[in-house]
This record gives structure tokens, C-alpha cells and sequence, in this order.
């Protein structure tokens, strides 16, 4: 290189007297110097971990510094959920360790539920406390009055704490407020419901298509790094959303669709494909059931008639439709993940199921590849007693496809208005902030303060934890062994948790606190170990590896037994009564459901009201992560997105303070900042959830932004599945503080 | 030998993975950014573009900072990479006040203080922190004058821009769009 | 619309939301360093063209002031700087193309220069004056001595002192050359110390030099000025002033009109001055109170309208240290946009 400005400069100081003097009077006594050397990567010690930050559960290394304290956490190569690189929330994992406003001690409540006033109590009283109650439970209304509501590895502890005691009422919001009628569409329509992570093989694909689903702001890892592979090579990506999120923003096609149509416009391009013959027609001639009567029953939804519904005009649902049928099979309409929006999601979801049929993705390269999962032996532990009724005797007949436990079925039958004889007495909340997870926040907190006895186990104090009669301070992923990670994938891999530093305060993991209750219970037969490790090493040396091994590793994979993709010529046995991919569903009649899907129209918002839309940030986690030091540093409040119009018509401008009022009269705890923006439309307003959080515990999160779900209490229920849809609620804007003049007229 | 960066902002999703491994790679005290996800919205609904990217210090090749620096803490080192000496940093902020992009700031311990390009990962051959942990991959490190690097070839084979060409510092971050 | 946002919630202190790294500090320092400048520049002047018994005031006494000027400055600069334990690391190098760097070198020359100056025009400014504060008179009495009537006589303890008393005043007007260059260089300097930052638009213009060289003149005029009790003199400094002043005006519209013929940040830039968040302080402040009204008292003065020399002077000072704070605050708003 040519000598640049930059030498030029470094000669003229040099000329100007830099040279003569430094070296004498740079000098600098050792005890001045401030900054402490950067630890070495290959030679600190790291240990493996996969991640708790998120449900996709990527494994890394947690590495630690000089002074063997949790210094940073890097993706494990070797693990096709992250491929050695993590999410910004999986980085910031130490925040959570390192959050000196975590739960330190048991505690016990002293005031009124909800108030968060607690004395610490022990371990051993904790403990004695919890087993007591459980029985006295137990023999006054029988286990199975007695619930777990759970999320995460650790909850899966506790599931098995409650199969040994007797009670089947487990039920995460994972289910009924997220995926659940998604799996129940696929299970249907493929016999495959899709799990986590999602068998997409998006990193192949021609033609992503995004309805709602706004991936790059959700941050599932892989998925997010195969779009951006995916958009490398070129792929068409269509994105159907109100909001211009970031990935309409790497689409070809953005369709800003009107708010609770999706279903016509996904029943206009099953139009399209069909009348144009688009669709994949060896694959549906070969593979599927009831296209005629598909045929039949599309007919009529044209594209003009779409337009009127959805304002996405004819030929832009023509086009997109075209080149979903250029890229076929190389295609996925993408299932979403959190699909839990009208009442109607199954058969919407069937919708998205039936498209992807007739684009022949399943089962095909840049489609839906076919995962495999490694199997590791079971600790042997005693059979599970019987229970003698579950979630589904609360309301017999009702629900029929939902093959997990419905939250909301047991949040039901602890509420005071349920009559039947089901009635749940007790619960116990493992790693979910139920109170900003389930919508209808009043009918929740009924049902709480219905109980006999509430029990919370987590890291981090939460507005759950004030309603608990007892709260356990778990301590964090990087603190504790679990059990492995077993998951579907392109290759089937299992992956290590091990601790990288000692439990904080008195926090202890999620296996040692079921091991004492069952002990306490007479179940101490189901943790028959001293230490999880145990257990680990048990399952791994079965498997010709160990724990030793695993611990240098973090990460094992295994060969697949069958091919990634339908081979031609190989005839494919679908799970589903036909055997083949059902387009129209004869199970569905049999459940009393629609057997092919219909457009119902949705309420829309009055005017002076505007659709409450809300999502994620790349950043946070549900409400879980709001006070993580490192996270919050990144997205510290949700602003309000409103369009230029309606910010125009009330009069606000990007920093104005709002609270948010919705159309049955909920008002939010706190205000949010606007954000005018023309990425959204005008009829709608969007915010990140997980916000607004009430717990004064949370120094960095309290009261910062609005929480969405408090303002979610219309909720429409899946009859397929029991979810429940959230996206029919309508806020208005407050611009004065309406707890100020609550307290004037008082 | 010149370090440089290049960034996709047509893969890049403003996740901030980069900032984060940032802060915990380098001890970033909480409350400051060494790197931030900025974004530009432009045009009107429908019809949108939205550029995000993630910015640091440019390691200019005509340096402000250093330039203004009345100690010498601010130098520049082997590749170009602008470094600030904290103990001969009287944290006077001229070097804060020279540069265009906002990169510096002050330690809570006094001294200014931006991203190093990860100098103590780079001389061991990795890349810096932020660019080895990016989920999109949308973020290139390497010498620009090594025309087989991947930064130089991707560089010279997309369209580019840099921040404030007209400021004359010649930044070495490369956005791709 | 467009949008720019940083959506990763940046909050540097000091730096976001925006740039204010400098804060009273730095502009009352060079506001101290202009006056310095000027009042140096004034005694170096009549030293050299021999009116040392006309302008009394400019050459003896208002200098007094300089050195304290210069120390009130450099302990704004140490209060300034974040990591002050260090601060010796500024006479390590000399680094030409770091204003702060020359400006602390010629700070360094200028204080002891200022400060044998001064002390040489005491004995003849207090021969001996009675001193009530036990402890100064205590601290002063270990180099000077004492009068048989207890006052404190100024009258060196030592003789060498004494000797180079004498050979300073036989060198006075070399010593007035290096001092009227060195105070040029201080009072360009204060202005220099912004333009150097071209990442500023507003403070990246070559004006900025002579402008706060001008300024910093006027304040030092308007200060020998209010100090002066000869009339000649006054009158004399009154005119100097009302030629600073037009000077400051022509210049003041030369960095507007530069500006608003820039490039899209300069506009943006100056206009902060003329219809943005600084116009009301900026014209009240500088313009109008600071020159325009000055410069019509004095004009009045000249004239033979009864004008308290306080109120045209005070003005005056308070429009250079208003101007120097309006430059460095707008300064730091301004900013290139991408």
C-alpha cells in the first residue's frame, strides 16, 4: 500500500518530539494501570451448557476468566440448533446469572396475595412445608387436584415429581398459548405434528413464505441463520404482516395484510394454485387425500374476492402464488410458531398444512426435511401410579384435538364459577410467569386466589411469585446439571448441562428440589440418585459415551437411519387414517370440525380503536428476560408503534408517553413511549411483548413500557384445541395518566 | 496489511448479538455500547426500505481522534486498528468531540474507550467477538489488502457504501446493500 | 418519513441523546483563555510602542488579571478532563496536530511568562499596603518583607530575587515580543481548540480562529476599559473596542454566510443560529446584548452622553462568555448525518 495519510502521521508525531520523550515519560507506576488483561479464548477454562434462555435451547461453552467467575457464552460448532453461534439473548445468559435481584432464599408469604410480602424462611422448613401440603391434598381431594403449570428444562423435574404423586394436570403455556393448534393442523393433515425446532430446511428453500411469523425479531436461532443463508442464495421471501417487520424488509413481497383475514388469503392462493395448476401434481396424486373435494370447496374464493377481505389486491395474491408454484418443492409456507391469534388457528393452520401439501414441500429439499431424534434410556424408576381423572374430565368432549393439557382448561377448574367435580385445588408454577403468559389477567388471578395453595419455583422474583404461599429460588442454567437435550433435527444429536460456577445465595437446582419433596412424600423410589450426574452418566455410558467424555465434548451426534427426504419411487406411509396427507379430514368431521377450511370473518376494531398486535424482540425473551442487565441494555421499553395517520388524528409524536386503554375497558398499568412509524398499518398498533412488568423487585424492569397481555382479556378459544387466540383485542390511546384521576375522583 | 469489515445489511436482522458479545468479550460496563444497531426507515407505507446495521468505530484510515489526541493514547497500531492507551488517557473527550460516528466514549474508570476490533482476538487469528458470534453471518473481518481475504472479495464484488464519506475520515467499515 | 434510530437502546453517558461530553468547563475556559490572551496582548502592545506610562491600566494593571485568568481556566480544564490523575501525560509529547496538545504548551509558556510580569509591576503598583489576613500576610512575609509599621512591603526577601527583578525590567520589551505572539497563538488557539473538530459542523470553520482572537481582544479591551481611571485612556480602549466589535459583526455574519453556503450539515448546522434551538440565546445573548448594544453605548460615549463605563463593559464580557457556550453547546448537536 501506497504510505497513507495515517503513516504520514504516525511520522510527523514522531518528528514532532513523540519520539524523544515518550519512552521516559510514558512510564506509568503498575498501580495506576486500569484495565484488567482479557482472558485468552483457547486457554480459559469453558464448560457446556446449552441454552435456557429460550426454547430453542442451543449449546454452547460457557467460558470463565482469571478468576474462574462466568466471563461469556459462545456457541457450540457442533450443534445444529445453533451452529456455534448464539442469539443475542443465549450471549447475554451471563446477565442472568450475574442478576443480584434473583430470588436468594425460600420464602414464605406473610401478606396478601399479590403484594409480594415474604419472610425467608429455610430449606428444610420450605421443603416440610410443600411435601405436608401435597399430602394433606393428596388424601383431602386426591393428587390430581393439585396442578404444575411448567416451562423449561427444569419443569420437566417437576412433571416427573407430579407423575409420581399421582397428578397428570401438567400443562405448559408452550401449548395452549403458542404452538398447540399448529401441531394439531400437522398432525391431521401429515400425522406429523412439528415440534422444536421446526424441521424447515429453510437454508435449501426457492420461497420462504411469513405469515405473521416475524423471523430475525423471534430470534430461533436456526431459523434465523438459514433465512440469511437462504437470502444469500438468492431465495424469494414473501411476508404477510401488518407491520413492515424486519423480514418484510428482505422480502420480495410484503403483503400488509388487513389484521384477522389471513385465512382468505391463504384459501384465495389454494385458489390460485389449484385453478392454475401451480401445484405439485405427481406429489398430490401420489400422497395426498381429497383433492377433489379441496377443489370443490375453493372454487369460489377467487382472488377478487380475497382482495375485498384482506385489501391485498388480485394480482399481487396471483403473483405470489406463482412464485410459490416456480419454487415448488423447494418451498415452505411457514407454519409460525405462536399461532395462537383468533379461535380459528387450527383451521387456519390447516390452511398453511394443506398449501405447503399441494406445494409438495413435505418431506423435500428447501420444504420440510424428515428429523430424527436419538433415543436415551430411561433412569429406571418405578411405574407412575394411575390418576383417576385428568385435565380432559374438567370439560368432557370439549377440545378433542388437543393432545397436551390446556392451561387454561386447569386455570378453569381452580376458578370459583367452574361447577363441575374436577375442581383443581392447589398449584405448583415451575419457570412460568403465569400472570404475563396467560391472557384474561382477572379470571387468572380469580382462579389464584381460588386455591388452597400456590407453590413457585423459579430464578427470578415475577408477579406470580406474589400470589405464592411458598417461592423456591432455583438456581440458573449455568449453575446445575439437567437432563440431556434430546431433539429432532437433520442428524440426531443430544447435548450436555453442566454447572460453570456454584449456585448463588441458596438457590438450588430443579432435580435436588423435586428429589427432597418426593423424599418427603414417600416417592423417593422416582429419584432413586445422589447427584443428577448420576443419572447423566447412567443414560451416556448405556449409549457407549459418558459424562466424562460429554463434558469435552458438550455435544454428541449420531448418523441417520433414514434419508433426509422422500427418495422417488420409495412409497411414503403418512400417520393419518388415510395414509396419506389429508387435504379434507374425515377426523375432523368425526370431531364435529370443518374437514377442509372456511373463511369466518373476525370482529375489527371500532373507530378510535386499533388492533393490539404484539411480538417479540430480538433481545428478550417472553417477560423472563426484561431485567437481565445485559438484555435490558439492549431493549429497555416497548415502544407503541403507530402509522403517521392515526399518530396525525390523536395528535402524537415519536417519545410521546401513551397508556393503553382496550375496548372491554382494561387500562394498562403503565404508559410506553410512541414510535411513529410508517411500518405499520393504520388500523393497527404493535409492541414488544413481555413488558409493563409490576414485580418492584425487578430494578431494571419494573413498571418500564406496557405488558400486552394485561390488556389481552377477550380471548377467542380454539374449540379444535382449547388455545387461546389473543389477537382480538383493541386499545385506545390515553394520553394523561388515568391512575392520577382514578386517585382525584377517590 | 489493513483490517477492515464488511457487514451485509441485507442479512442482517438487528438482532444485537453483536453488541452483547461485545460486552461480555471486553467487560463493557452495563449502560455502555461499544457497538449499536442503528436503522433508517425510508419511503412511505406501503412502499418501505428499511437498512439496519450495526455500527462501531470505523478504524478510519484518516483518523480525527487520533489527530486531536493530545497525549498519543489514541494511536493507531499494526492494520490500522485505532487503539486508546488508557494510562495515558487524561480524558480530555477531544477525541470524542472528533469523531463523526460517536464511537467513543468515556469509561466509567475515566479514559475513552471505544471498539478495539477485538486487537487481542486478532492478533491470535480469530475474529473479533462480534463478528464471530453474528447468527446471520452478515459480517465479514479480515486484511483488505489481502485481495484473497473474504472482506476484500466480498468487497470488491458487491455494492457498497461507507458512513459519512464526506466527513474525509475514509472509514474501513464496508456496508453492503 | 424517514426514520434514523438506534434501536439497540444506546445510552453512553455524555455521548447519547446527544453529544455533550463538554460542558461548562470547557467554554468557560476558553473564555478565560481569550480574555488572558487579550489582556497580555494589550500590555505586550503599549510595551513595545513605549506608552507604558499611558496606558498604565493595560500594561500594569489589568495583566494582574491574566495569571488568574489562566489558573480559573486550567482548573476548568482539570475539572474537564475525566481521567485527571494523569494529567502530566500532556507534557509527555508535543503533538502539533492536537490543538489541545499546543494549547497546554502554550498555556505552560504563557502562566509563568504572565505570572514574572505581573510580579514585577506589584512593587511599583503596591510598594507597600497593610495586610489584615494573618495568614496571607504569614504566606507572604516568606518572600517579601515585612515594613516597620507591620504593612507588608514588596521588597524581594532575597537577593537574587531582587537581582532578577532587575535584569526582567531592563528585558521587558523582549519580554513584551515573546508575549504578544504567545497571547496571538493563546487567543487563536481558543478558537482553533473547535474548529479542529471537523466532526462538528458547526465549529468546523477557519473563522473560528480569528473570531475568538477578536473576541477574546474586545473582552480584554472592554476589562482595561472598565479598570481604567485615566480618561485618555478609556477613550482610547473605547474605540479599540468599537473596532472589535465591527470586526466581530463582520465576521460573525462571514461564519453564518460560509455556512449557510456549506454542504447540507454546515446549513443544518447554522442554523441552530438562525431559526433553531439556539437563535433566541445566540441573538439575545451575543448579538444584541453583547455587541450591538455595547457598541451603541460607546458610540453614545463618544458622543458625550454620560454612559457608566461599567454597563458597555460587563456587556461586553457577558456576550464573549455567552458566545464561547452557545459555540460549544450548539457545536456539539451538530453532527454528520448518515
Amino acid at each position: 500500500m501506497k504510505t497513507t495519510r495515517r503513516d504520514f502521521l504516525k511520522i510527523s508525531s514522531v518528528a514532532a518530539g513523540g519520539l524523544v520523550f515518550a519512552p521516559v515519560l510514558n512510564w506509568v507506576p503498575g498501580f495506576l494501570k486500569s484495565d484488567k488483561p482479557i482472558p485468552d479464548d483457547s486457554k480459559a477454562k469453558r464448560y457446556p451448557n446449552y441454552c435456557e434462555v429460550c426454547f430453542w435451547n442451543c449449546a454452547g461453552w460457557v467460558y470463565t476468566d482469571h478468576d474462574n467467575k462466568i466471563w461469556k457464552i459462545i456457541g457450540n460448532e457442533d450443534d445444529p440448533h445453533s451452529n456455534g453461534r448464539f442469539c443475542p439473548r443465549g450471549t447475554g445468559g451471563v446477565g442472568m446469572y450475574y442478576d443480584d435481584d434473583r430470588l436468594k432464599k425460600p420464602l414464605k408469604r406473610i401478606g396478601e396475595a399479590g403484594a409480594q410480602q415474604f419472610v425467608e424462611i429455610e430449606w428444610e422448613e420450605a421443603i416440610e412445608t410443600i411435601a405436608k401440603k401435597m399430602q394433606e391434598i393428596a388424601g383431602k381431594h386426591g393428587p390430581e387436584s393439585f396442578a404444575l403449570f411448567n416451562h423449561g428444562s427444569s419443569g420437566k423435574h417437576f412433571a416427573d415429581l407430579f407423575n409420581a404423586y399421582g397428578s397428570k394436570n401438567i400443562a405448559g403455556p408452550a401449548y395452549a398459548q403458542c404452538k398447540g393448534p399448529r401441531e394439531e393442523a400437522f398432525q391431521v393433515t401429515f400425522g406429523h405434528a412439528l415440534h422444536s425446532p421446526e424441521p424447515l430446511d429453510i437454508r435449501d428453500t426457492r420461497c420462504l413464505v411469513l405469515i405473521g411469523s416475524h423471523l430475525g425479531e423471534n430470534m430461533h436461532n436456526g431459523q434465523v441463520q438459514e433465512m440469511a443463508e437462504a437470502i444469500d442464495k438468492q431465495a424469494t421471501i414473501i411476508t404477510v404482516d401488518p407491520r413492515f417487520s424486519t423480514a418484510a424488509s428482505k422480502s420480495k413481497f410484503w403483503l400488509p395484510i388487513k389484521p384477522a383475514t389471513d385465512m382468505a388469503l391463504l384459501l384465495a392462493w389454494i385458489h390460485v394454485i389449484i385453478e392454475e395448476e401451480l401445484y405439485d401434481r405427481k406429489y398430490v396424486e401420489e400422497l395426498t387425500f381429497g383433492f377433489e373435494q379441496l377443489k370443490a370447496h375453493v372454487k369460489d374464493y377467487t382472488p377478487e374476492w380475497a382482495y375485498g377481505i384482506t385489501t391485498i389486491e388480485p394480482d399481487v395474491i396471483r403473483a405470489t402464488a406463482r412464485e410459490m408454484g416456480a419454487a415448488s418443492p423447494a418451498v415452505i409456507v411457514h407454519p409460525g410458531r405462536h399461532v395462537t391469534w383468533y379461535g380459528d388457528d387450527t383451521q387456519r393452520l390447516r390452511a398453511v398444512a394443506i398449501l405447503n401439501a399441494l406445494l409438495g414441500s413435505w418431506g423435500r429439499r428447501g420444504g420440510f426435511y424428515l428429523p430424527e431424534k436419538a433415543k436415551l434410556p430411561k433412569y429406571p424408576t418405578p411405574e407412575n401410579p394411575k390418576p383417576t381423572w385428568t385435565w380432559r374430565d374438567v370439560m368432557p368432549g370439549q377440545y378433542p384435538l388437543a393432545s397436551l393439557p390446556v392451561t387454561n382448561v386447569l386455570v378453569d377448574a381452580s376458578h370459583p364459577s367452574y361447577l363441575g367435580k374436577h375442581k383443581v385445588k392447589a398449584w405448583m408454577v415451575a419457570g412460568t410467569n403465569l400472570i404475563a403468559t396467560m391472557p384474561d389477567l382477572k379470571r387468572t388471578i380469580e382462579a389464584i386466589q381460588n386455591l388452597e395453595y400456590l407453590v413457585v419455583i423459579d430464578t427470578m422474583p415475577a408477579e406470580i411469585t406474589g400470589y405464592a404461599d411458598i417461592v423456591l429460588p432455583e438456581c440458573t442454567y449455568l449453575e446445575r446439571y439437567d437432563m440431556m437435550r434430546i431433539s429432532e433435527h437433520r442428524i440426531p444429536t443430544f447435548a450436555l448441562r453442566m454447572p460453570a460456577a456454584e449456585p448463588r445465595w441458596e438457590s438450588k437446582p430443579g432435580w435436588w428440589i423435586c428429589k427432597q419433596i418426593a423424599s418427603k412424600i414417600g416417592k423417593g423410589d422416582y429419584f432413586k440418585y445422589e447427584k443428577y450426574e448420576d443419572v447423566l452418566d447412567f443414560q451416556l455410558k448405556e449409549m457407549g459415551s459418558s459424562l466424562e467424555e460429554m463434558k469435552k465434548a458438550g455435544v454428541k451426534t449420531f448418523h441417520r437411519k433414514e434419508d433426509l427426504y422422500f427418495v422417488e419411487g420409495h412409497p411414503h406411509v403418512f400417520d393419518t387414517p388415510t395414509g396419506k396427507i389429508e387435504l379434507y379430514s374425515n377426523l375432523m368431521i368425526e370431531n364435529g370440525f370443518d374437514p377442509l377450511p372456511k373463511y369466518i370473518t373476525h370482529a375489527q376494531p371500532e373507530a378510535g380503536f386499533y388492533r393490539l398486535i404484539y411480538g417479540r424482540t430480538p433481545a428478550h425473551t417472553f417477560s423472563r428476560t426484561t431485567n437481565n442487565a445485559n438484555l435490558n441494555d439492549l431493549f429497555r421499553e416497548n415502544p407503541l408503534w403507530v402509522h403517521p395517520k392515526t399518530a396525525r388524528e390523536w395528535g402524537l409524536k415519536t417519545g410521546d408517553k401513551v397508556w393503553l386503554k382496550n375496548h372491554q375497558g382494561v387500562v394498562s398499568h403503565f404508559s410506553t413511549k410512541v414510535r411513529v412509524t410508517e411500518r405499520i398499518r393504520h388500523d393497527s398498533v404493535y409492541m414488544a411483548h413481555g413488558f409493563g412488568r409490576t414485580d418492584e423487585r425487578l430494578t431494571r424492569s419494573f413498571g418500564i413500557g406496557i405488558s400486552d397481555t394485561e390488556l389481552i382479556s377477550d380471548v377467542k378459544i380454539d374449540k379444535e384445541t382449547g388455545s387461546t387466540g389473543m389477537r382480538s383485542n383493541f386499545v385506545t390511546f390515553l394520553k394523561e395518566n388515568p391512575h392520577n384521576s382514578d386517585k382525584k375522583e377517590a | 496489511m489493513r483490517y477492515g469489515m464488511a457487514i451485509d445489511t441485507k442479512k442482517c436482522v438487528g438482532c444485537a448479538d453483536c453488541v452483547v458479545a461485545c460486552q461480555t468479550e471486553n467487560s463493557v460496563p452495563h449502560g455502555y455500547a461499544r457497538d449499536w444497531i442503528a436503522e433508517t426507515v425510508s419511503g412511505r407505507y406501503p412502499y418501505l426500505e428499511l437498512e439496519i446495521r450495526s455500527e462501531r468505530c470505523n478504524h478510519c484510515d484518516n483518523t480525527p481522534c487520533v489527530r486531536t489526541c493530545p497525549t498519543g493514547a489514541s494511536h493507531v497500531i499494526e492494520g490500522g486498528i485505532v487503539i486508546v492507551t488508557p494510562e495515558e488517557c487524561i480524558g480530555c473527550g477531544a477525541c470524542i468531540e472528533s469523531c463523526p460516528y460517536d464511537a467513543r466514549f468515556t469509561h466509567p474508570d475515566g479514559y475513552a474507550t471505544k471498539c478495539t476490533f477485538c486487537d487481542h482476538r486478532v492478533k491470535n487469528g480469530q475474529d473479533p467477538a462480534c463478528v464471530s458470534v453474528c447468527p446471520t453471518h452478515c459480517m465479514y473481518f479480515g486484511d483488505l489488502d489481502d485481495p484473497n481475504s473474504e472482506v476484500a472479495k466480498i468487497v470488491a464484488r458487491r455494492k457498497w457504501k461507507v458512513l459519512a464519506p464526506e466527513a474525509g475520515t475514509q472509514p474501513q467499515i464496508y456496508y453492503l446493500v | 418519513m424517514r426514520e434514523e434510530l438506534i434501536t439497540s437502546s444506546r445510552m453512553n453517558p455524555h455521548i447519547d441523546p446527544v453529544l455533550h461530553i463538554w460542558e461548562w468547563q470547557i467554554p468557560l475556559y476558553l473564555f478565560l483563555g481569550g480574555l488572558a490572551a487579550g489582556l497580555l496582548f494589550f500590555a505586550a502592545y503599549y510595551t513595545i510602542s513605549g506608552k507604558t506610562e499611558k496606558y498604565r491600566t493595560a500594561v500594569k494593571i489589568a495583566p494582574i488579571i491574566a495569571p488568574i485568568a489562566i489558573i480559573l481556566g486550567l482548573m476548568a480544564l482539570l475539572l474537564d478532563l475525566k481521567h485527571p490523575a494523569y494529567f502530566w501525560q500532556l507534557y509527555t509529547t508535543i503533538r502539533l496536530e492536537s490543538p489541545m496538545s499546543w494549547g497546554a504548551w502554550t498555556l505552560g509558556a504563557v502562566a509563568p511568562l504572565s505570572i514574572v510580569w505581573v510580579v514585577v509591576n506589584l512593587k511599583e503598583i503596591f510598594p507597600a499596603f497593610g495586610c489584615k489576613v494573618p495568614f496571607i500576610k504569614r504566606l507572604l512575609i516568606m518572600v517579601i518583607k515585612e515594613a516597620d509599621n507591620g504593612d507588608v512591603k514588596w521588597d524581594w526577601k532575597w537577593e537574587f530575587l531582587q537581582k532578577f527583578e532587575k535584569f526582567v525590567i531592563k528585558q521587558r520589551v523582549p519580554m513584551a515580543w515573546a508575549m504578544i505572539v504567545l497571547a496571538l497563538i493563546l487567543g487563536v488557539y481558543t478558537g482553533i481548540l473547535l474548529s479542529a473538530f471537523n466532526a462538528r459542523p458547526l465549529w468546523n470553520t477557519s473563522i473560528l480562529g480569528p473570531l475568538f482572537l477578536t473576541s477574546g481582544l474586545s473582552t480584554a479591551a472592554a476589562t482595561i476599559m472598565w479598570l481604567s481611571k485615566d480618561h485618555h485612556e478609556r477613550t482610547i480602549f473605547s474605540k479599540i473596542d468599537l473596532m472589535l466589535i465591527t470586526i466581530e459583526l463582520f465576521l460573525i455574519s462571514h461564519l453564518i454566510m460560509g455556512m449557510l453556503a456549506g454542504s447540507e450539515v454546515q446549513i443544518q448546522a447554522v442554523e441552530l443560529l438562525i431559526g433553531g434551538e439556539f437563535t433566541v440565546a445566540f441573538w439575545t445573548n451575543v448579538i444584541v446584548l453583547g455587541l450591538v448594544v455595547p457598541a451603541i453605548l460607546e458610540i453614545l460615549e463618544l458622543f458625550k452622553f454620560k454612559v457608566p463605563v461599567a454597563v458597555p463593559a460587563f456587556l461586553i464580557l457577558w456576550g464573549g462568555l455567552m458566545f464561547r457556550f452557545i459555540m460549544t453547546d450548539a457545536g456539539q448537536v451538530t453532527r454528520y448525518l448518515y
